[in-house]
């Protein structure tokens, strides 16, 4: 039974996706829809033509940038929520400057997104200055983040950043659209033999990028050292002479720099202008895409496309004219996680493992003891 | 309630963790009136012995006898059912509940029906919290013991020693006749160990006892029969009386242990530590240090002998910039460590062993190598330019790992992993390594075992007479004489008196912790 533990994984894992397919096959006979089909266009579709698969990379790549903001907090020992506000401010803090810098050309976009993570980042330096100073609980702060940020955002947007195309008309508020030479460019426009005439932006490369100079400065660097200490036990990196409430200011900072990056590479690369809903609520799904990647920044990146990969391929449902009500995707979505979460626990568990494999061995003594007699 | 315990045996015991045989094959038996002694090193499988007796694990293998009759134990309600009772090194009380209300607290009988009640009765008693009979309870059974306990005071009042009588008297009221006792003496003042054996043998008259115990002192003292458990077998069982303590210790860890002793007449140095009347609040806000003046040379261990909680903490806390100094002047070797951060403080040659080894010595989650150094990451050679370098993080641990028998199976497993005595292995490696000028040690072998113990006595002897000053808090009054160059005896934030080697005795010392000034 040497691979054991390899077996047991794998039947953990199967079971997991047999138990999810089994709920889901369950609700979607309910519902009445084609079983087969509805799981083909949530896990097969997306891969069937370039247009699709560039549309869930898309939501990949502001996935993946929250993904490593979260990540980096939680190393450090705090427990960033407010991704979306950060990410809400980023952006708001990038179209200001776009649009009234005066700044064009290729330059002003590395600026802008610079300005984006400036945003993000102050929208982070508070909670992470009242955490180490006051005390104050993040969870409580930066949710209180996310309300300030999304009504300024709302206002901002309906007021002074208000288009006025669609001022005093019916549409929805949004900003005027940025100068051309100011969007991400276009995947098809760096390499070539790319099809044309998909949204298909170079964010994702920005966003893995990020992703490796995260890791190596969170594991090679020994700023990125003392900061895990400080969030592994900040009584023994206090201990150790570091200083925890300044690396815990730090981590807030670099956090809420990534997730603004998130919104601005959204508005940037996606949007063009300021939207009422563009976030996506990306910096919600982050945290759970950072839990999912193992909250290590690499491993963000598979855990934000198979995320990514499922949204994309349920919000296809009705376009496959699957008669799936939209809020019942959420609930597939939803179980889908929760399952792998679970099964992750599992598989981490060595008692749990250790006493499947006695029972095993156990029935298989048996088996062999009744076969001899 | 259960029939009284006559016998208690168990047979070929075998529980399995992954990867280890916590206990392997064992087979103990106790009778009536008797106090088996349970000693072995840490990681021995006594705990986990014990806790297959209460029923927290199911035994993979092997049975449990009571009264000559197989019992299983589920649950720790089993346990206590067949009349099994353990009081737990870490006392599970409520400190802002009484006495009485913490015994009510687990109480079942308050609950369960009586023959003859009526519906209305047992009503009554599910809804109403009886305290007066529980309350009449606990004074019968403390009178009958000769256990004083206070019923009506709250836990937060009352002395280590005193709660833990509260745990015996709630353990009795639960209706045990067969008690465990987990290192039951391990935060007790000389003092009060004394009462507590004195009242253990007393109740063994009537109960049986298991005890589990590092201090062979107290085996010899108390107990009939002893049982030796290494690496999860039994090595040894026999009578206590024909053996000596020294034989134990040889049985326990499998070679002779010679604890070290101090018999150094090397003059010490020049004063390294100076603290003059220094003030330090608590976390409650009361002046924990209060004037507090003491020196310690280079070359020299100065023992700080004191019941825990008489301001031990708050000392090393200040003196390692972890605490805020309300008052008062502090300098290490010329230098004042007032208002200084720790880290400034490390760089001045303060090394320091703390009293939290698991969480505040280790960052438990990171591995060894990295433990290994936590205070040193930022400098050449472990980092240069910015730029971490593993090769060199690593045999760092490989040479520690030697040098200090640190017993792992890699440098890059967690460092909590560990068990205690390998845990501080690690922290003296680095904190000794590092070539500190003075090095503050706070209880530094409690809760390890004899081989461990020795190990780090040498090695703070050593570092003594390589010329480190060394502040040795503990409470362990042999360890202090044993080692210290002189002591000192804290009480209520002062110092009571300062002794030299010769003139400490084990009695003079305890009665100077509780508060006695001249003797």
């Amino acid at each position: 039974m040497k691979n054991f533990k390899l077996v047991y994984t794998i039947g953990v894992i199967l079971l997991a996706v047999l138990l999810t397919l089994g709920i889901a096959s369950l609700v979607l006979a309910v519902l009445g829809a084609d079983v087969l089909k509805t799981f083909w266009v949530i896990f097969c579709y997306p891969f069937t033509s370039f247009k699709n698969l560039s549309g869930v990379i898309n939501i990949m790549t502001p996935l993946t940038l929250v993904g490593i903001g979260i990540c980096v907090a939680y190393r450090s020992g705090i427990m960033n929520i407010g991704g979306e506000g950060q990410m809400l401010i980023g952006l708001l803090c990038a179209i200001v400057f776009a649009l009234y810098s005066g700044i064009e050309g290729p330059l002003s976009i590395p600026l802008i997104m610079l300005v984006g993570m400036a945003g993000g980042a102050v929208w982070g330096f508070f909670p992470g200055i009242l955490k180490s100073k006051f005390g104050v609980s993040e969870l409580l702060s930066t949710v209180m983040f996310n309300y300030i940020a999304t009504q300024l955002y709302a206002y901002c947007l309906r007021v002074p950043l208000l288009d006025p195309a669609v001022a005093g008309g019916a549409g929805d508020p949004q900003t005027v659209k940025l100068a051309e030479s100011q969007w991400l460019p276009r995947i098809n426009e760096v390499i070539e033999n790319v099809p044309k005439g998909t949204r298909f932006h170079i964010g994702i490369l920005i966003a893995i990028a990020l992703a490796v100079v995260v890791y190596l400065f969170m594991w090679k660097t020994p700023v990125g050292f003392k900061m895990r200490a400080a969030g592994a036990s900040d009584r023994a990196a206090r201990y150790g002479g570091i200083s925890v409430s300044a690396y815990l200011v730090l981590a807030m900072i670099i956090s809420g720099a990534c997730c603004g990056l998130a919104g601005t590479v959204e508005i940037l690369g996606v949007h063009h202008r300021g939207l009422g809903n563009c976030t996506g609520g990306y910096g919600f799904s982050g945290i759970v895409v950072a839990l999912f990647g193992g909250l290590h920044p690499l491993g963000v990146i598979p855990a934000a496309f198979f995320f990514a990969l499922i949204s994309y391929g349920c919000s296809a449902l009705q376009i496959n004219k699957i008669p799936v009500p939209s809020n019942m995707i959420d609930v597939l979505l939803g179980l889908m996680i929760m399952v792998i979460v679970a099964a992750k626990l599992i598989i981490a568990n060595p008692y749990l493992m250790d006493h499947v494999q006695h029972t095993v061995t156990k029935l298989i003594n048996k088996k062999e003891g009744g076969a001899d007699a | 309630m259960a029939n009284p315990i006559t016998s208690l045996r168990i047979e070929h015991i075998t529980k399995r963790f992954p990867g280890i045989v916590a206990c392997s094959d064992i087979s103990l038996s106790v009778g009536k009136g008797e106090v088996l002694a349970l000693v072995g090193e840490n990681g021995a499988g006594k705990t986990t012995l014990m806790n297959i007796l209460m029923g927290l694990y199911t035994p993979d293998e092997g049975k449990i006898y009571i009264n000559n009759k197989e019992v299983v134990f589920k649950s720790p309600s089993d346990a206590f059912a067949c009349g099994i009772g353990m009081v737990h090194q870490q006392y599970m009380l409520v400190p802002n509940l009484t006495v009485t209300e913490n015994v009510a607290l687990g109480m079942r009988q308050m609950m369960d029906g009586r023959d003859g009640d009526t519906t209305l009765d047992k009503f009554k008693r599910a809804v109403k919290l009886d305290l007066a009979s529980v309350r009449r309870h606990i004074v019968a059974i403390s009178e009958h013991y000769g256990l004083s306990v206070d019923p009506d005071a709250y836990i937060w009042q009352l002395s280590v020693g005193e709660q833990q009588r509260v745990e015996l008297v709630k353990t009795l009221c639960f209706g045990a006749k067969f008690l465990i006792l987990d290192e039951p003496t391990s935060a007790l003042t000389p003092q009060e160990t004394d009462e507590l054996i004195e009242l253990l043998r007393r109740m063994s008259h009537e109960l049986s006892i298991i005890f589990i115990s590092h201090k062979l002192a107290e085996v010899k003292a108390l107990s009939n029969k002893v049982a030796i458990l290494r690496g999860g077998k039994l090595v040894f069982r026999g009578n206590t009386a024909d053996h000596s303590a020294a034989d134990i210790a040889a049985l326990m860890t499998g070679h002779q242990v010679y604890l070290p002793v101090n018999q150094s007449s090397k003059a010490p140095g020049k004063p390294m530590l100076e603290v003059h009347d220094l003030f330090v609040r608590g976390d409650r806000g009361n002046m924990a240090l209060n004037k507090l003046n003491l020196t310690v040379r280079a070359g020299e261990i100065v023992g700080l002998a004191g019941v825990s909680g008489n301001g031990q903490r708050e000392l090393a806390e200040a003196l390692t910039g972890l605490r805020a100094i309300e008052s008062g002047e502090v300098s290490l070797d010329g230098v004042s460590l007032v208002g200084r951060t720790p880290k400034q403080i490390i760089a001045q040659g303060m090394g320091y062993v703390p009293e939290e080894r698991n969480i505040e010595g280790i960052v438990p989650s990171m591995s060894i190598r990295e433990n290994l150094v936590l205070k040193d990451i930022g400098k050449p050679p472990y980092s240069t330019v910015g730029v971490i370098s593993n090769a060199r993080i690593s045999a760092n641990a490989e040479k520690m790992r030697e040098e200090f028998d640190i017993r792992c199976s890699g440098v890059n497993v967690a460092a909590g992993s560990l068990s205690g005595g390998n845990i501080q292995k690690v922290i003296l490696a680095r904190e000794i390594s590092r070539g500190p000028k003075f090095l503050i040690a706070v209880y530094p072998i409690r809760g390890l075992d004899l081989g461990a113990a020795e190990f780090i006595h040498k090695q703070l002897l050593a570092l003594r007479d390589s010329g480190v000053g060394i502040l040795l808090i503990s409470e362990e009054l042999e360890e202090v004489i044993n080692l210290s160059d002189r002591i000192a005896v804290i009480f209520k934030g002062q110092i009571q008196r300062t002794l030299g080697r010769g003139e400490a005795t084990q009695r003079k010392l305890g009665m100077m912790m509780a508060g006695v000034k001249e003797i």
